[in-house]
């Protein structure tokens, strides 16, 4: 079985993120992979395993920034494409999905793409539906767990509001991967080791015959969110029972309850 | 010019998720400003009543396809009858929930559409007709205008953000049903079915929340039974920690949140995590309980309006966002305060 894994790299989830000049900064916090993505990558490796196959991790950023494919490639999957051009600079989410997804043919013959939840940066969360809207494939997103995978069908439950939905679809399919699947493994030594030495191809907008990407949105301003003005109350008093009473009072005042 | 402005309204089993109710609010404000009409959208089988629900807020159309290939949500049917009814109509805006059905449909439905999508807004502003939205990214640590120069506008509204409009039951309007999309031979999916979660108030739309962390399990009064094991021992002790914090929970009609450390050490199951990667919620007032406040935790709850923290370290980071802060045990404080507050809110 061939199967793909896409991942973003992002700043650190800890890092300062601030507005300079109307451009995005985090000083020199780290960039590292998508953590929703670190499921995605651990899903692929699982299955591949579980059906004897091979994950190939499939990346789109700026030249340079491979972070979160090295970090795929540590923890164990067997190849990596990366997609990086200029012409990529500040595309919306549906020309982005069309790129993926093309990449993803290019691959070619993938059975199954994993994908995170959701991109920490950008905070969409739409990436798996879309490329399976452009691929044309079933779209399993917010999987929680893969029940049965075959040479033709897959079942997985997927997380909603009310519980899970047990879904069954025939292959190839694109699946998106929650927190529920299981912790991720961390990257082994020789996995490193190998990620630093990997070659992988650079595809650009021409490798993936899409000269004629349209964009449609864009972002005319980016800023801070005003610091909320806080004042805050330490509640004191001779026992937790004072306190209690106390706190009671002034929660009620709020009128928020 | 007359616009034609469209709701999701996405249900289950006959439910609608009440952030549906919140998009036809926002609708008739856009209504106001754009001129036009609000037109809601109704898929799937026997929901005829929530058709009529969406009168109730305001809808002054609604589009109902009532069909057993729509009985549960599943992409390609919902997606293909989107985008059939936007080809027949060319609405200007699309306004959706973001659920999980609701981010979904309007990402697909936008790649057969060649549009964008303004996705989790938080506001909307029209200048001489264009649509500016505001969205938060990186967890909120900023905020982006943003703009679609391709129409239907697609857009998806964070819960808790747009007031829901009164219901008034005496409304009604044009009710229009329209065929299926798609016919069940052409769909691939099955759901086969459903393991729904227990009662509970949902963590998203709750008004209160009443979250524990890594302290629920700091207990020393606490004797656990000495035949388990260390972590058997803690998570015990967890057990009793996060019944003090559902109590209060129960008392306020809230929701209980947890950490990412109390997920990961098995307190508390993943679907109640509140932040970056976990649930991200805007309550009136969230109550954080031996929490410390790291960045990504402070990222899913900081839009809360009114922040309570209890936590035995004075110079926890959770502080800095409270409005009221306790600096105490809170196994100690969490059970008179819940029985504080039950007598208020009884009295
Ligand atoms: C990529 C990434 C994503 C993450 N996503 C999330 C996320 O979505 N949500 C999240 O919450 N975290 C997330 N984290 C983890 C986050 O960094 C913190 O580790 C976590 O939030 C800490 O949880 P805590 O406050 O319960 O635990 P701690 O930081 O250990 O704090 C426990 C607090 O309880 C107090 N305490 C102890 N005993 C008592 C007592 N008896 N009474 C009162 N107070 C007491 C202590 O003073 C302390 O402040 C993420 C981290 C990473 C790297
Ligand atoms: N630039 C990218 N390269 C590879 N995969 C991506 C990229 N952007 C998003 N993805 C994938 O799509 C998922 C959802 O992203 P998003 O919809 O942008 O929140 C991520 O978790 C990744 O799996």
């Amino acid at each position: 079985m061939k199967i793909a894994v896409c991942v973003k790299q992002v700043p650190d989830t800890a890092a300062q993120i601030v507005v300079e000049d109307g451009q995005v900064s985090w000083g020199d916090a780290p960039l590292i992979i998508n953590p929703w993505d670190e499921y995605a990558v651990e899903a692929a490796l699982q299955q591949a395993k579980a059906q004897g196959g091979s994950v190939s991790v499939i990346s789109m950023g700026k030249e340079g920034e491979t972070e979160g494919m090295k970090h795929a490639l540590a923890m164990g999957c067997n190849q990596a494409f990366f997609v990086a051009d200029p012409a990529l600079e500040g595309i919306d989410n549906v020309a982005a999905a069309r790129v993926l997804a093309a990449a993803i043919e290019k691959v070619g013959d993938v059975d199954l793409v994993f994908f995170g939840k959701q991109a920490v940066d950008s905070d969409s969360g739409m990436m798996a539906g879309q490329v399976a809207r452009v691929l044309g494939w079933p779209a399993l997103t917010l999987t929680s767990s893969i029940t049965e995978l075959g040479d033709e069908t897959i079942t997985v439950e997927r997380s909603i509001e009310e519980g899970l939905q047990v879904v069954e679809s025939p292959l190839p399919a694109v699946v998106s991967v929650t927190k529920d699947y299981g912790e991720p493994r961390y990257p082994s030594f020789m996995g490193i080791r190998k990620a630093a030495r990997a070659k992988y191809p650079i595809w650009g907008l021409g490798d993936l015959q899409l000269d004629k990407l349209t964009s449609v949105m864009s972002w005319p301003e980016i800023v801070q969110p005003p610091e909320r003005e806080i004042l805050t109350e330490i509640v004191e008093g001779g026992s937790p029972q004072e306190i209690a009473e106390t706190l009671a009072d002034k929660i009620m005042a709020e009128k928020v309850i | 010019m007359t616009n034609k402005i469209w709701v999701f309204i996405d249900q289950f089993e006959g439910n609608a998720l009440q952030p549906s109710w919140e998009g036809i609010g926002a609708a008739l404000t856009l209504a106001e400003e754009l001129g036009g009409g609000v037109t809601a959208l109704v898929f799937g089988q026997d929901v005829e009543n929530v058709a009529q629900e969406a009168f109730h807020y305001g809808a002054n159309e609604v589009l109902l396809a009532d069909d057993a290939t729509l009985a549960d949500y599943r992409s390609a049917p919902y997606t293909q009858q989107l985008t059939q009814l936007v080809e027949a109509s060319a609405p200007d805006v699309i306004l959706f929930p973001t659920t999980t059905r609701g981010r979904e449909l309007a990402g697909m439905a936008a790649v057969d559409l060649e549009t964008g999508v303004l996705v989790d807004v938080t506001d909307l502003e029209v200048k001489d007709g264009v649509i500016t939205a505001t969205r938060p990214i990186y967890a909120g640590k900023l905020l982006t205008k943003v703009q679609c120069s391709a129409t239907p506008q697609i857009i998806t509204l964070r819960g808790r953000v747009f007031a829901k409009p009164e219901p008034d039951e005496s409304r009604s309007g044009t009710l229009t049903k329209v065929e299926p999309a798609m016919s069940e031979d052409a769909i691939v999916t099955d759901v086969v079915d459903y393991a729904t979660s227990e009662g509970g108030v949902s963590l998203t739309d709750a008004a209160v929340i009443v979250s524990g962390g890594r302290g629920v399990s700091n207990n020393p009064a606490l004797n656990p039974p000495a035949d388990l094991d260390e972590e058997e021992q803690e998570i015990w002790k967890a057990q009793q920690g996060f019944e003090l914090v559902g109590e209060l929970a129960q008392v306020l009609g809230a929701a209980v949140g947890a950490s990412r450390a109390a997920v990961d050490a098995n307190y508390i199951s993943y679907d109640h995590q509140v932040g970056q990667t976990g649930k991200i919620v805007s309550p009136d007032m969230y109550v954080a309980c031996g929490i410390s406040g790291a960045i990504q935790h402070l990222a899913g709850m900081r839009a809360s309006k009114v922040i309570v923290a209890i936590n035995k370290d004075p110079d926890a980071p959770i502080f800095k966002l409270a409005r009221f802060g306790v600096v105490g045990n809170m196994h100690a404080i969490l059970p008179p305060l819940t029985e504080a507050l039950r007598q208020r809110l009884e009295g």
